[in-house]
């Protein structure tokens, strides 16, 4: 693809900048791992698709390993919850909430069968 | 030319009267509008017509403003071209061959041809301020919490800010003063008064006199020289007019692009799971298993951008991980949000250029994601950190293409980046 060589410097500078080396893979990520992934993330993907992520992952993942140089930092103080009674107020009617489902049936989403 | 800056073009009108009585501001497509599709760019989203309007929607049509359209996008705001759109790519209006930035590239490019008088974008990692970089306008992320995303879909709910783009620094602040303030439907929004000045069509008065700039080196010796030279050309300008400036040194942006993706991408893997088909989106009309039924689903509802971000996230938050990469990024995010915090307490504003890069080429960057990433190293840092940034024009490379400038404030502090921004 026909980068400018401008664009590809700049790049190659903020590489170094941010300890990444494009290429480097320390964390080989493989086809089935990224199978895993996907079934955890519930999107199926074909076997082009594995096998580019695979090779992506591995590249990004390891320029994420960067993070490991992060030192302990004093993080803000515990947060408190604020709490309010409830109050009714309007909403929207069941039509409107489920106009934009799929399938409905008798008032309610309709989801795949349950097998 | 026809540059693909709307995804639907249609007229919403406001009230008769108020202070955008006349003009027309262009809404990004992840920003709900009542009886308007809002497709975020996806095909999921090709036939959601939402039943509602966002709040800044409703403060638009309040303000008097009309809506000429919903503008193209990079899919649910992943990505920095605006190639990712399942509506086709837009291009840039004034850089022909070259990309508009993203993810609010069509907002910035409708702006940058005249299409609209300005117009709202979305700003997870820079996604307001890069394209407006890249087409030569403003374009302005306000603090987090100084506007309702009361209606915007969400991508990563703790980074992201609606925000204006507009021709002027000063047209940025007038639709910035309609759509700011806190909304009783998002609990994350703040009463900005409380913090510090509000009237911020009144600060653009290019008034810089005694103005103490801080520039990060780690932000400027990044970039491309044709972009420093226009950085630097502008920094003249400001000394010129009477404000100083003196470096800076922040060792945890060198960090910030890893941790804003781990988030970035973790917030996604979660907002993302109720496209299933059932609730949202596509159906298929599948039957059997539930599970292999949302999957197939959304195999066919998202791009191949949306699909890296959830499974990158979704791995980076899955058992054995999360302390690996979701803690270390928080740690990161901390550590760059007190950066920031001790220089701005030796500068009035931090400068940068927005982007380290002039506009890709179309179609450069899309087989590299990770060179995509990157170019987001001076965007990034701010969202992590909360805090209010603005990118104005600062002159064009050799090549005639646009470069942005960055200013970024303390926070609640949208007017000192305003009056620095509206002195270029």
């Amino acid at each position: 693809m026909g980068a400018p060589a401008s664009t590809r410097c700049c790049i190659e500078t903020l590489t170094a900048h941010t300890t990444l080396q494009s290429g480097m893979s320390d964390t080989p990520v493989d086809t089935d791992e990224v199978e895993h992934i996907a079934q955890l993330a519930r999107i199926d993907l074909d076997e082009d698709e594995r096998e580019l992520f695979a090779e992506q992952f591995g590249d990004i993942l390891s320029s994420f390993e960067a993070l490991d140089d992060v030192p302990e930092v004093e993080r803000e103080p515990e947060l408190t919850n604020v709490m309010r009674p409830d109050e009714i107020a309007e909403s929207f009617d069941r039509e409107d909430a489920l106009a934009n489902a799929p399938e409905t049936e008798d008032d309610q989403f309709k989801g795949p069968n349950v097998s | 030319m026809s540059y693909n800056g709307y995804i639907t073009e249609t007229r919403i009108d406001g009230s008769d009267d108020g202070p955008l009585a006349g003009r027309s501001i262009a809404v990004k497509d992840n920003i709900s509008t009542e009886g308007v599709p809002t497709t975020c760019g996806s095909a999921m989203l090709e036939s959601y017509v939402p039943p509602f309007d966002a709040t800044v929607v409703e403060r638009l049509k309040q303000a008097g403003a009309t809506i000429p359209g919903k503008t193209n996008m990079d899919e649910f705001g992943m990505g920095t071209t605006t190639e990712t759109s399942a509506f086709g790519a837009t291009e840039n209006p004034v850089a022909q061959g070259h990309v508009p930035g993203g993810s609010s590239g069509g907002s910035a490019a409708v702006v940058a041809a005249g299409d609209a008088d300005m117009a709202l974008g979305t700003d997870t990692g820079g996604s307001v301020r890069c394209p407006a970089a890249f087409c030569g306008v403003v374009g302005l992320k306000p603090t987090y919490g100084l506007v309702s995303r009361y209606g915007l879909v969400a991508y990563a709910n703790s980074l992201e800010q609606i925000g204006p783009i507009a021709p002027s620094v000063e047209e940025a602040a007038e639709l910035l003063d309609v759509i700011a303030g806190p909304d009783e439907r998002d609990a994350t929004t703040r009463d900005a008064t409380e913090h510090g000045e509000t009237a911020y069509a009144a600060a653009a008065d290019g008034d810089v006199d005694g103005m103490d700039i801080g520039i990060p080196t780690e932000l400027v010796e990044g970039a491309d020289k044709a972009v420093r030279e226009q950085f630097w050309r502008a920094i003249d300008e400001l000394e010129a007019e009477g404000a100083s400036y003196h470096e800076v040194s922040l060792p945890s942006v060198e960090h910030a692009v890893e941790a804003y993706y781990v988030i970035a991408m973790s917030e996604a893997s979660s907002n993302l799971a109720r496209f299933d088909g059932v609730r949202y989106g596509v159906s298929g009309g599948y039957d059997g298993n539930w599970n292999e039924t949302f999957a197939t689903a959304r195999e066919e509802g998202f791009g191949p951008e949306v699909k890296r971000r959830v499974l990158l996230g979704t791995y980076a938050l899955s058992a054995g991980y999360h302390d690996k990469y979701y803690k270390k990024a928080q740690d990161a995010r901390a550590w760059v949000k007190q950066d920031f915090d001790e220089a701005l307490e030796e500068a009035d504003v931090l400068a940068s250029p927005t982007m380290p890069v002039p506009p890709f080429e179309r179609g450069e960057s899309l087989d590299d994601p990770l060179k995509m990433y990157l170019a987001d190293a001076n965007t990034t840092p701010v969202n992590l950190a909360n805090l209010p940034a603005i990118s104005v024009p600062a002159g064009e490379t050799d090549d005639g293409l646009p470069v942005g400038m960055q200013f970024v404030g303390p926070a609640f502090g949208e007017t000192d980046i305003i009056r620095a921004g509206s002195a270029l």
